[in-house]
């Protein structure tokens, strides 16, 4: 099997145990409160490093970025005019496509 | 108590996000289609259904990363549904089976659209709302991964962009006090630091190491 299909039936599986758990634990408890306080921060954490991670490249000697920091930049002025997410797409795609054209 | 709502209430709650969601999928099958082929994307849209897990596995496998990073990757992002499940965990009906089933409806928008006020859920708003949501993704996914080409090049549009702007847009949703600041601060310097030397999509898992900062001094 490749990296590929790998990848997606195992993401499918845990993915719907994960789905499944807390409608499964009966009487609907909450998770224990030091449990919460961790999971919780799972998601900023990780969407802060994915936008990192996508704006910037390794190239051996340091990071680079290219031209999605316009697209990001785009998008955070987007959501700070407290914009919907769909301008704040199409103004990221389109600062990249500028950026990248004109660099 | 909330005046009972039905199915299609949910459905109607959920069609605002129709454009975005079948943005985000039509750019998923586009940038997918080079990594995965024609048919993987689309099969993984139905099967995981997560927007956020499903373009970080894929920026992990198209940086070159092995399925294990882009797999860790995914589902640290799905773990947010461990919380969320509980949380809607009450207002669920039916057998155990029937629960967890439907359970699988819970997705961010569904989610959000779903709570009410007072910290319960509405059922009904639940699956329905998913249900719009479901359509604009997988047919998202199918458009680009399989007519992707009358797009031309994804990155002369900006299409990878479109990541970008998803994960901000996300981030801008969870970020609400000084906790969940420090752990989003944290994951980016955590990022930055690793991103010279360690291999791809490692960066990415170790930046969830920020959320242990909820262990510290657990405060109401």
């Amino acid at each position: 099997m490749s990296d590929t299909w790998i990848t997606i039936a195992v993401l499918a599986v845990c993915t719907l145990i994960i789905k499944a758990s807390g409608p499964l634990a009966l009487g609907g408890r909450s998770l224990p409160d030091h449990v919460s306080s961790v999971t919780r921060l799972v998601a900023p954490a990780l969407l802060a490093s994915l936008v990192v991670y996508e704006t910037l490249s390794a190239d051996g000697t340091g990071l680079t970025a290219d031209a999605r920091l316009a697209g990001l930049g785009a998008a955070a002025v987007v959501l700070a005019l407290r914009l919907p997410m769909m301008a704040a797409v199409v103004a990221a795609a389109a600062a990249t496509a500028l950026a990248r054209t004109l660099a | 108590m909330d005046q009972p709502n039905d199915i299609p209430a949910g459905i109607r709650a959920g069609l605002p996000l129709v454009l975005p969601t079948l943005a985000l999928g039509v750019s998923f099958g586009v940038l997918a289609k080079p990594v995965m082929g024609s048919v993987a994307p689309i099969v993984m849209s139905v099967i995981v259904f997560s927007g956020a897990a499903q373009f970080a596995a894929l920026s992990v496998l198209a940086a070159g990363g092995g399925p294990l990073a882009a797999i860790v990757a995914g589902l640290l992002l799905n773990l947010r549904f461990l919380p969320m499940g509980f949380a809607v965990a009450p207002a669920l009906r039916g057998r155990p089976l029937a629960r967890a089933a439907q359970g699988q409806a819970l997705v961010d928008a569904s989610f959000a659209i779903a709570s009410r006020q007072d910290g319960s859920f509405d059922r009904e708003i639940l699956l329905g709302a998913t249900i719009p949501q479901a359509a604009a993704w997988i047919g998202g996914t199918m458009i680009g991964a399989l007519a992707g080409s009358v797009f031309g090049d994804p990155r002369s549009i900006g299409l990878d962009g479109v990541f970008l702007a998803f994960y901000l847009s996300l981030l801008v949703g969870e970020v609400n006090d000084r906790r969940t600041l420090l752990a989003a601060g944290l994951g980016a310097l955590i990022t930055l630091a690793l991103m010279p030397f360690a291999p791809p999509g490692v960066p990415v898992v170790a930046a969830a190491l920020a959320a242990l900062l909820g262990l510290r001094g657990s405060r109401p």
